[in-house]
């Protein structure tokens, strides 16, 4: 089982080398036994899991299978879950059970996934370390004394021990990109509106996109395929054609064009980092790709820009837990303020108070042309240097981080630091772009990140060139030091 | 010193969408609380607004009604408060680029005079829930059925110089509203609401003075009583060297007086933005021609049309045409008795009387425009008497039968024109009154005409009124002279 990809367990079961129910066992099994070492699930579902599981066998047998029937995967606890508890690792979810699904867990329930649990999260996904979860931080199956990266880092740490073979991540402005690099995955961020984003909770809706986290980029053309494509209940999700993504993978890369950004290499990234991607980019070279030198001149105002539109879209956002009509309310409210300053003073933690604050703040009669507007006109410039650099190549690759997972605590009381650790993949959720961040080596034992950014809509090169590259390669292969 | 006062109005209305603007509850009124709330009418996390396409068709036709701009991509924006009814904790609405432009209104006073009134935008945004303080105990219940109505919100310019033009105002929008089928405008049920800004300023005084916006005006008469309320109130401040405080004030129409809201509620910043969940609503010139060739009949066009195709007199046509189900009633009643002008003369008259007396809509009328056309078709044919036809429909209102000839031939009320008939009738009243028939035949031609009277009176009473005056006077004439 260690190290199974989606692709390996859809052979054993096609093969009969074992069943549904056997792999989800052991996979619970994994997670009972190991999960107290990282702290990855929020929930486990073990009963709802083996029954999807038989099910799910007994449609193999009839021939009824959907595309990953019988898959075992995890959902980053964002994801709303019909009558399972979905708490966005907040006191003030503790209490939610949804009374409906996500789309991007229906389309998964119909493609036949079973589900394990919900993974663990920054709260409401505001976070890059995991360590503003209300159920605890996540440690890094690397490196326990490490953080596995943020938001997503519950879906990050569980795959890398061998908890799931998969799961879900949420990317508003690195969130599955910056724990799958930290945690030696394959993650991808689809193009704004090519996933759902009806029942995920919202963090900041113009930034906000579901993709998929596994070990490999063909589990992710697998993922994607069942969560892409457009959805009535989103009006932001795109009427486009979804390409098979997996058919996509082996598309000849001969002279692909790829920009490297200057900007991404200055000061501030670990030079360890910058010789991987470097050499990563020599393999690129060696598959016949052309490597080119570009400039995306407004990368240095993307974490500002971010840090005004973000907030202020989840100010708005996180309004409805008011304590009135689901969620946490606080004791003996004396009147309607108290109910509201108590509750919300009480349910939410430092880190999304402190969004909430800024977001208010650059709202605020009399700053919003200084914050808001300015950061929107930002916003544009940043898609102009994106356009203006995709007229010239394919994609446009670059480190995922700057720095490998650090240490738990080092970073917590210091936002500022914290938040420049997504340099690089910020821009992207500005811009709405796709973007996969792939394993391409080691540092002191710490995975490194290489991130392939793409077209709009265009996913399908971004698989296609990381999955090549894992023909020759196999750090996406390496298994953390405890992993099962 | 005189005082010009200076009035704006915020109208807000309910769209007759069968769902929500935002889901796909239903808008109904009346449910029991909290049954027409679907998840995303409850905030609940993760949903998403999607909106409906009806609501924005009918926002269009209300800017064509009132040849309005129509925004070609209009934005929806967050207004963010915190509120038990506002389940978001932001409205969303639209702020700086609504779906109406300018248009304009043109009103037509109690004196025939007219006057223009400016509309300076008309936006669509969501209904808040209510919030129902009875009930619960020193407790607050919330009732999320009416959260997500689809409004639209019509702002006026301030272009109304009294209580009297800001009720004419509010009637006309009710009045294009209501033709346009986009609203029910029923006030009572909250589906038009309105809101005035209020100032005074000496007359000849270019500037305005501060305003105090009223909330929460529920009807035509309250909005009259309120404006003038307030607009003594602010006179009298004035007066007495005080300053009118920019303010949202409540009218009380218990106490007739208007009071300030807590200040609280209004020292919000509601921090608008665009909202991301939706992309801006794009208006093609296509759909907007579509809606063009959809336009009914207007208020105007109808009032005008009642005239030169009627013959009504302006006000007939005025009162016909203020509302859509009366001048609708109007037109069945006329075509099916032919005779425009007495149909007129009923509507406005008898039923009007009657169901004011019963505080009936006519839509509710126990009277069908049909049965009251066939009561006038007996008027014209001469089979009943004016008299007779108020008894007639009188019988109608009471449902004592199904059409005015079941009703009169069942009380045998046709009127008698037979001259055999009639002449024994007047043989036996003359017989009868011997000294009046020799006075009259001693009297001149002038007193003869008042005392004819006297014998028509007879005999239509001995008739039970079914005789036919016609007849009885020219057999009066020849049966006296002689």
């Amino acid at each position: 089982m260690p190290n199974h990809t989606i692709a390996d367990i859809l052979r054993g079961l096609e093969a009969k080398t074992f069943s549904s129910e056997e792999i989800t066992q052991q996979y619970l099994d994994a997670i009972a036994k190991h999960d107290s070492n990282y702290n990855s699930f929020i929930t486990v579902t073990a009963e709802q899991a083996l029954t999807q599981a038989r099910a799910a066998d007994t449609a193999r047998q009839n021939g009824s299978a959907g595309a990953l029937c019988g898959v075992p995967i995890a959902h980053k606890d964002i994801f709303c879950t019909e009558g399972v508890r979905t708490s966005c690792a907040s006191k003030m979810l503790d209490n939610f059970i949804a009374p409906y699904n996500a789309t991007v867990v229906d389309r998964l329930a119909n493609a036949g996934v079973v589900t394990l649990g919900k993974t663990n999260l920054d709260e409401f996904a505001m976070g890059s370390s995991n360590e503003t979860s209300f159920y605890g931080a996540v440690r890094n199956p690397w490196n326990t004394d490490c953080v596995p990266g943020g938001s997503s880092g519950g879906s990050a740490a569980a795959i890398a021990a061998g908890l799931a073979p998969a799961a879900t991540g949420t990317d508003t402005g690195g969130s599955i990109r910056q724990p799958a690099a930290l945690c030696g995955l394959t993650g991808l961020k689809p193009t704004y509106g090519r996933v759902s984003r009806y029942g995920m909770i919202a963090f900041a809706s113009s930034l906000d996109q579901g993709g998929p986290m596994a070990k490999t980029a063909e589990d992710n053309a697998l993922l994607l395929q069942a969560m892409a494509g457009f959805d009535h209940r989103d009006s932001t999700s795109m009427d486009l054609a979804v390409p098979d993504y997996r058919a996509g993978l082996n598309k000849d890369l001969s002279g692909l064009k790829i920009g490297v950004p200057k900007e991404y290499f200055s000061e501030g990234l670990d030079p360890e980092i910058a010789s991987a991607i470097e050499a990563s980019l020599d393999e690129y070279r060696k598959m016949g790709a052309e490597i080119k030198s570009i400039s995306l001149p407004h990368t240095h105002l993307a974490v500002p820009c971010y840090y005004i539109i973000a907030p202020a879209e989840a100010s708005a956002n996180l309004s409805r837990f008011d304590g009135v009509r689901y969620g946490y309310r606080c004791e003996n409210p004396k009147d309607l303020d108290d109910l509201y300053t108590r509750t919300r003073a009480e349910g939410f933690g430092e880190e999304v108070k402190r969004r909430i604050l800024i977001g208010t703040y650059a709202l605020s009669s009399g700053f919003y042309d200084a914050y808001y507007r300015k950061a929107q006109q930002i916003r544009r410039l940043i898609k102009q240097d994106f356009d203006e650099a995709f007229k010239t190549v394919d994609i446009i690759a670059g480190p995922t981080t700057p720095n490998p997972a650090f240490a738990l605590g080092e970073k917590v009381s210091d936002p500022v630091t914290m938040y420049l650790e997504d340099i690089y993949t910020i821009a992207v959720n500005l811009a709405g772009l796709p973007a996969i961040s792939l394993p391409a080596g080691f540092t002191k034992g710490k995975p490194i990140g290489l991130q392939l950014i793409g077209r709009d809509f265009d996913e399908t090169t971004l698989l296609a060139a990381a999955h090549q590259y894992q023909q020759r390669s196999d750090w996406h292969q390496q298994a953390a030091p405890g992993s099962v | 010193m005189e005082w010009e006062v200076v009035i704006g109005l915020e109208i807000h209305v309910q769209l007759t969408t069968k769902s929500k603007i935002f889901s796909g509850s239903s808008t109904a009124f009346g449910a029991d609380a909290n049954t027409q709330a679907s998840a995303v009418d409850l905030a609940m996390p993760g949903t998403l607004p999607v909106l409906n396409e009806q609501a924005v068709k009918k926002a269009i036709l209300f800017g064509l009604a009132i040849d309005a701009d129509i925004c070609r991509d209009s934005v929806f924006d967050r207004k963010n408060y915190f509120y038990p009814d506002l389940p978001k904790g932001y409205q969303t609405t639209q702020m700086d680029f609504p779906i109406v432009g300018a248009g304009i209104v043109e009103i037509t006073l109690s004196d025939g005079s007219t006057r223009s009134v400016r509309v300076h935008h008309a936006h669509l945004e969501e209904d808040a829930g209510k919030s129902l303080h009875e009930d619960y105990q020193g407790m607050s219940g919330i009732d999320l059925n009416r959260a997500g109505t689809p409004l639209i919100e019509i702002v006026s310019e301030p272009d109304m110089r009294s209580a009297e033009e800001a009720v004419a105002y509010l009637r006309k929008i009710h009045s294009i509203v209501t033709y346009l089928g986009i609203s029910d405008g029923d006030m009572s049920q909250g589906s038009l609401r309105c809101d005035a800004n209020v100032s005074i300023r000496p007359k000849g005084q270019e500037e305005y003075g501060t305003r105090a916006e009223l909330k929460n005006i529920n009807s035509f008469r309250f909005v009259e009583r309120a404006i003038k309320t307030e607009v003594l109130r602010q006179i009298e401040l004035i007066e007495d060297g005080g300053k009118v405080r920019q303010e949202t004030r409540l009218y009380d129409s218990d106490k007739n007086e208007t009071r300030p809201m807590r200040s609280k509620e209004e020292a919000n910043d509601y921090r608008y933005f665009p909202c991301p969940d939706l992309l801006p609503v794009h208006v093609e010139q296509s759909l907007i021609n579509e809606l063009m060739a959809q336009m009914p009949e207007l208020p105007d066009a109808k009032r005008q049309r009642f005239e030169t195709e009627f013959g009504l007199s302006a006000y007939d046509a005025a009162l016909l045409t203020g509302e859509r189900p009366v001048a609708d009633y109007f037109e069945a009643v006329a075509s099916s008795a032919g005779d425009a002008k007495l149909a007129a003369n009923w509507v406005n008259g008898e039923l009007s009387a009657s169901l004011n007396r019963e505080n009936l809509s006519i839509t509710a009328s126990p009277v069908t425009a049909e049965q009251l056309g066939g009561l006038i078709q007996r008027i014209r044919d001469n089979s009943i008497s004016g008299k007779i036809a108020k008894q007639v429909f009188d019988a109608l209102w009471n449902q004592e039968g199904d059409s005015a000839d079941a009703i009169i031939d069942n009380k045998g009320l046709k009127q008698v024109s037979d001259s055999g008939a009639i002449g024994a009738m007047v043989d036996e009243v003359l017989a009868a009154n011997p000294e009046q028939v020799e006075q009259f035949r001693g009297a001149d031609e002038g007193k003869r005409k008042k005392m004819l009277g006297f014998f028509v009176g007879q005999i239509m009473k001995a008739s039970k009124g079914q005789a036919n005056p016609g007849v009885i006077n020219s057999l009066l004439n020849e049966k006296l002279g002689g």
